[in-house]
């Protein structure tokens, strides 16, 4: 997947988490946390997602990769290249 | 071979089916009873739905809140708030002798009510307000603290702390006078900080939505499935036992059904796991009304009454305490649209031990007979609506245990919680009311969280 698709996957699993949520003003840069107030229990998800859809496996000490639209998909484009 | 059993199809074991199913498992809920719901469930009676258990859905938000217990159980369900489209409360009170505090979900009513009628413990208040532990911990902290002493210590009006523990107890006490602090700020937060609403459906909606999630990703649900024995060897759940002989197996079970009752399922329970059900139960009178509560003056969601300045909360020598209860009215919150026809419903403590003596006929005179007392009991604080009465009904602490298996009907469970919802058995898990999480959002986050964390890894 190209970036441009790799974040549409995450929007999609966005909105499918927070289905009340605006996203078309997202900020790349700003933290999802700050943005949207997610928790950890949200970032679990958004791994779990990945999982099921992608069968990515994220280990527990990367979750932290995650933490805004631009570092989740700089994080996953070597990972979901060939996807 | 299933990934997961759950046995009981309330609002926990709903919850948990929902995560487990979505993210792939193959799960199967086991329910003992024809419908689904436990201890929040509904049914048809002469052409009208009756509510079981919901008065208000607590830990109120408005659409659009991120943070919060509400915000949490949406998002892990994939629910857009318009789902539950919930009506906030109009107004609530607790009422004791000569003093009425009202409250809505606005903290500032409360505030202003205590300054009124204490005005030095407004600061206290605050205090207490302060003082209550975070969400984050979902009641883990384990710190076992009383939370008569922790509030006896901030808010030093006897009189004061009473009244705002009725309510408290009411909506979640397990155990007889006092509760554990961090219940107590779940609840408080949860009723007062956050506060108090209802769907115009009721709780079948929010019961249907899940279901229907729940078979969307695969799950299956079992009606009349009664799980008669956990078998256990080698300290682990080997397969479980239905009523009607059917074995089933499973690589983890997650019990909804209550730790006592759970402990009393499996073949081999060891000595020294042993758990006291709970003793706390309820009656629930229903009254069907010709009017809206409001034609008579009657514009409360929930009226919480007490009749003298210590409030009890403890088994009642009688069938029924009558000394202290709750009013609710489902008409009365902010619908756009009325509800078809008046409700009123009053609940208070009672005796299980008293209501299962009864021979057949005393059960239902009993009834009947308690009916007009607890109505008459009420009247003293609300308006009197016995003339406009249309048709009731009366459940009891043999209802409650009849449809959901609940020991001695202990609406709450057990006094003592299995917080981090692990059992004495590698695989076997424990949610719902027992893990710690009372209330229909706590019992929904109980079935999230355990199976969060024991379940999904
Ligand atoms: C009168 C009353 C009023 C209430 N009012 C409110 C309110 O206004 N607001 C609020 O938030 N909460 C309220 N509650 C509390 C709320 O209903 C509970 O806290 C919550 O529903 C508990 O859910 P649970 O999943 O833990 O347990 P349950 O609902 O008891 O679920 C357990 C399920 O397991 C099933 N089961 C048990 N044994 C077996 C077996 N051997 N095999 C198969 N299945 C089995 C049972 O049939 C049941 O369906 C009220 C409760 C009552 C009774």
């Amino acid at each position: 997947m190209t970036a441009a698709e790799i974040r549409d996957a995450i929007l999609d699993i966005l909105h499918d988490i927070a289905p009340d949520e605006d996203l078309s003003n997202l900020k790349d840069e700003v933290p999802f946390r700050e943005q949207l107030e997610l928790d950890s229990m949200d970032f679990l998800d958004i791994v779990m997602e990945l999982r099921k859809r992608y069968r990515i496996q994220i280990p527990e000490e990367e979750y932290t990769e995650l933490s805004s639209m631009s570092s989740t998909v700089r994080y996953l484009e070597p990972r979901m290249k060939g996807i | 071979m299933y990934d997961t059993i759950i046995i009981g199809a309330g609002m926990s074991g709903l919850a948990a089916g929902v995560r487990l199913a979505h993210f792939g498992q193959k799960v199967c809920i086991l329910e003992r009873h024809s419908a689904i719901g436990g201890l929040n469930s509904f049914y048809r009676q002469g052409g009208r739905t009756f509510d079981v258990g919901l008065h208000a859905i607590t830990n109120y938000a408005p659409k659009g809140t991120r943070s919060g217990p509400l915000a949490k159980l949406l998002r892990q369900l994939r629910l857009a708030w318009e789902e539950w489209a919930l009506a906030p409360q109009l107004g609530s009170s607790i009422v004791f002798p000569g003093i009425k505090l009202r409250f809505s979900n606005d903290f500032e009513l409360l505030t202003s009510e205590v300054r009124r009628h204490f005005p030095d413990q407004v600061d206290n208040l605050r205090r207490l307000a302060a003082a209550l532990h975070d969400y984050d911990q979902f009641g883990q902290s384990g710190a076992n603290r009383s939370a008569r002493e922790v509030v006896g210590n901030i808010i030093t009006d006897p009189l004061l702390v009473e009244m705002l523990f009725c309510p408290v107890l009411f909506y979640g006490g397990a155990q007889e006078h006092d509760i554990d602090f961090d219940q107590f700020s779940i609840l408080f937060r949860s009723i007062f900080l956050e506060g108090l609403a209802r769907p115009l459906a009721g709780i079948q909606k929010i019961l249907k939505m899940l279901v229907r999630r729940f078979k969307e990703h695969g799950g299956e649900l079992r009606l009349r499935a009664a799980v008669d024995q956990i078998v256990v060897k080698d300290e682990a759940v080997q397969k479980i036992l239905l009523e009607d002989g059917s074995e089933l197996e499973a690589r983890n079970i997650l019990s909804s059904a209550g730790w006592a009752e759970t402990l009393r399922m499996c073949s081999a329970a060891t000595a020294e796991e042993v758990a006291s059900p709970g003793r706390l139960s309820f009656v629930e009178s229903i009254s069907i009304l010709d009017h809206a509560p409001r034609s008579f003056g009657y514009e409360e969601t929930i009226v919480f009454y007490n009749d003298s300045e210590k409030f009890r909360y403890e088994k009642p020598d009688d069938l029924v305490d009558l000394r202290s209860g709750t009013v609710c009215s489902p008409n009365n919150f902010a619908y756009g649209e009325p509800l078809e026809e008046g409700v009123i419903r009053i609940s208070a403590l009672a005796n299980y031990d008293r209501w299962a003596a009864l021979a057949p006929e005393e059960y239902r005179l009993a009834k009947l007979r308690w009916y007009d007392r607890l109505a008459a009991s009420a009247a003293r604080f609300v308006p009197d609506f016995r003339g406009v009465v249309v048709e009731t009904d009366m459940f009891t602490p043999m209802t409650i245990h009849r449809f959901t298996g609940k020991a001695n009907g202990a609406v709450y469970g057990s006094a003592e919680k299995r917080r981090d919802g692990t059992s004495h058995l590698k695989n076997l898990y424990i949610c719902g009311n027992d893990q710690g999480l009372v209330g229909i959002v706590g019992a929904i986050l109980s079935g999230i969280s355990i199976a969060n964390r024991h379940l999904l890894k």
